[in-house]
């Protein structure tokens, strides 16, 4: 999680800043949207697990976020269950449709492509599910009662909700880079880089990744839950629409895909960009989409380990160790 | 309910041989650079923009366009494959369905920003005349297009089989380093495919339009369907992406029918997964890549 160059050390001090200085800012405006943007980064630390980590680059994590986000709405609204029990069978929910696709598509050898286009078609059929269904609110979607409160999840205060994100965003973190320095992370990492290999070694590559999208699965249906109790409204297109997939990958592939802070750091410099385009050209929508497609194409030619990776060559600390290291 | 299941799979049927029209540039794509083109539908999106504004403005019938939109979506893809796509990709699998993927996100939100997301169609006077078959009463325009597909396939198939670039772009498909030494332009023969991809995607555009409609975000519908035509039909195949495509479109046409309206896509996507998980080599096709 620590820096490991001058680069690393100022992007991170330039995202800290940033988040910190929005509780200074009192601007509805930017609250709003930092709010969005937290979310959003919960949701890539989601896709980076699986895709930074493990090489599995998934199309389709909106189904993990829609997942989470119905579990604890249907839950919430059809059985009146309490919004705290609602978040833990959202992120259950979500660890569950993760392990489930996992399990059933690394059964079948699926990888590469054919793994990213089922994934977006599990996304699919959940959408048209969720939509055509009584109990899951069909086209309409669902509402939580407003009834603010700590037993309901739910804030007035938007610095309130702002701060309990943020909190849970640095959870999200820490536990990112627990995986990434354990056993298991190393297992993870030695399958992107050589699936083959790694099985060679003894590793179980197919409970390994399989648990990987259970983690996964649990952040994105963690996010879901944050978009529900921040927003008390949900409906198919939006929760397990093609924008939170897109969004999912492109924050991690463009800050530093498989780095605790590159998720964090590519979706809220994103988020920026759009924002500023919308204030600056137009409020016309589909805009902020557009200027995602052409970083991220900038960025796989020109920054191919994101932002993080480049800012890991700028004034690296102990230089002369990991030269050694590498020697 | 018997009486209804005919004109459902006629129906069906030809909703599916546009499904074919799209997959079968899909599949050429996919057969010969081994990459899986997401922007495809994005493209498809911007045929029908262009055959839809062709005729506001100019008052130019779809079928007519024809000769006009092919050249120059086929000049269209040329130039994305070789100025975009290959020296963006750097030669990943990955980067390429990832600047693949943006470059459908670029079209679709430019599309939604000049166009908005209002749902547009042209009025053919001719386009919704019926044809009578066993029963069942068919709209003109997609039995036109229905025996289109069913010509354009095998004219793309001789097109490989029987010509010299199309040989030139098979053994780049199977061996590119060999193809390279003796003298194949590679880099020309994967546009050239792209190309032609695109143009495939155009002619559907103009077949497509008079019996549809266009909004931005109608490529996406239909990527998805171009996928599952191509792994069904095995990929690379063009006799599978036809036979893929008549058959998904029965199948999302009694879906629709046994499951009411909404649910009539579900059937191809979890035909789509249930597809790649049990024979993800589809049916006419050789086996796949590890």
């Amino acid at each position: 999680m620590k820096p490991t160059s001058m680069g690393q050390a100022v992007l991170i001090a330039a995202a800290v800043l940033y988040l910190v200085s929005v509780f200074f800012l009192s601007s509805p405006i930017w609250m709003g949207f930092s709010l969005n943007a937290l979310i959003i980064a919960v949701v890539a630390l989601s896709w980076n697990v699986t895709g930074g980590f493990g090489g599995l680059f998934s199309f389709g994590h909106a189904v993990m976020y829609g997942t989470g986000a119905y579990a604890s709405a249907v839950l919430q609204v059809n059985y009146g269950v309490n919004a705290w029990i609602g978040l833990v069978a959202g992120i259950v929910a979500g660890a569950v449709m993760g392990a489930f696709i996992g399990a059933i598509t690394f059964r079948f050898g699926l990888k590469g492509s054919y793994f990213a286009l089922v994934t977006l078609a599990f996304a699919e059929v959940m959408r048209i599910c969720a939509s055509s269904f009584a109990f899951t609110g069909g086209g309409a979607g669902l509402q939580v009662k407003l009834d603010p409160g700590i037993s309901t999840l739910q804030f007035q205060d938007r610095t309130v909700s702002y701060t309990l994100l943020l909190l849970v965003v640095a959870a999200v973190m820490i536990l990112t880079a627990v995986m990434k320095n354990s056993r298991f992370g190393a297992y993870l990492i030695a399958i992107r880089e050589n699936e083959d290999a790694a099985r060679a070694l003894g590793i179980d590559t197919y409970r390994i990744k399989v648990i990987a999208m259970a983690i996964s699965g649990a952040f994105g249906g963690l996010a879901g839950v944050l978009y529900l109790q921040t927003m008390l409204y949900i409906d198919s297109t939006v929760v397990y629409g093609n924008a939170i997939s897109v969004e999912a990958l492109i924050g991690p592939l463009i800050g530093g895909a498989g780095t605790v802070w590159g998720p964090l750091v590519g979706t809220l410099g994103l988020h920026l960009l759009g924002e500023g385009a919308k204030h600056l050209l137009s409020n016309a929508p589909g805009l902020n989409f557009v200027l995602y497609a052409v970083v991220l194409i900038c960025a796989l030619r020109f920054l191919p380990q994101g932002l993080m990776g480049f800012a890991a060559r700028i004034g690296p600390f102990r230089k002369k160790e990991e030269d050694d290291d590498n020697a | 309910m018997s009486s209804l299941i005919l004109p459902a799979v006629l129906s069906g049927l030809t909703m599916g041989a546009i499904y074919a029209l799209v997959a079968l540039g899909l599949t050429l794509i996919y057969g010969v650079l081994h990459i899986i083109n997401f922007a495809h539908g994005s493209l498809l999106m911007l045929a029908l923009y262009a055959v839809y504004f062709l005729h506001f403005y100019l008052g130019i019938d779809p079928y007519i366009a024809i000769p006009i939109v092919l050249p120059v979506f086929f000049v269209l893809g040329y130039a994305l494959q070789r100025g975009l796509i290959a020296p963006m990709s750097s030669g990943s699998e990955t980067n390429v369905l990832l600047v693949t993927l943006a470059l459908s996100l670029a079209i679709d939100n430019l599309a939604l920003y000049f166009w908005t997301s209002n749902t547009r169609t042209i009025d053919i006077p001719y386009a919704y005349d019926t044809v009578e078959f066993l029963g069942a009463y068919l709209p003109l325009g997609r039995v036109i297009a229905f025996f289109a597909a069913l010509a354009v396939a095998p004219v793309l198939w001789l097109f490989m089989e029987h010509t010299r670039l199309g040989a030139s772009i098979k053994a780049v498909a199977i061996e590119k380093r060999g193809a390279e030494i003796v003298g194949i332009d590679v880099n020309h023969a994967y546009a050239v495919c792209f190309g032609i991809g695109t143009a495939c995607v155009a002619l559907a555009a103009c077949l497509l339009l008079p019996t549809f409609y266009v909004t931005p975000q109608v490529g996406y519908t239909f990527v998805l369907v171009a996928f599952t035509t191509v792994v069904l039909g095995g990929m690379g195949s063009l006799p599978g992406a036809l036979v893929a495509g008549l058959l998904l479109g029965v199948i999302e046409s009694l879906c629709g029918l046994f499951l009411g309206e909404s649910l009539g896509q579900i059937g191809i996507f979890l035909a789509f997964i249930l597809i790649l998980l049990f024979k993800p080599s589809g049916l006419l096709g050789r086996g796949v890549k590890a």
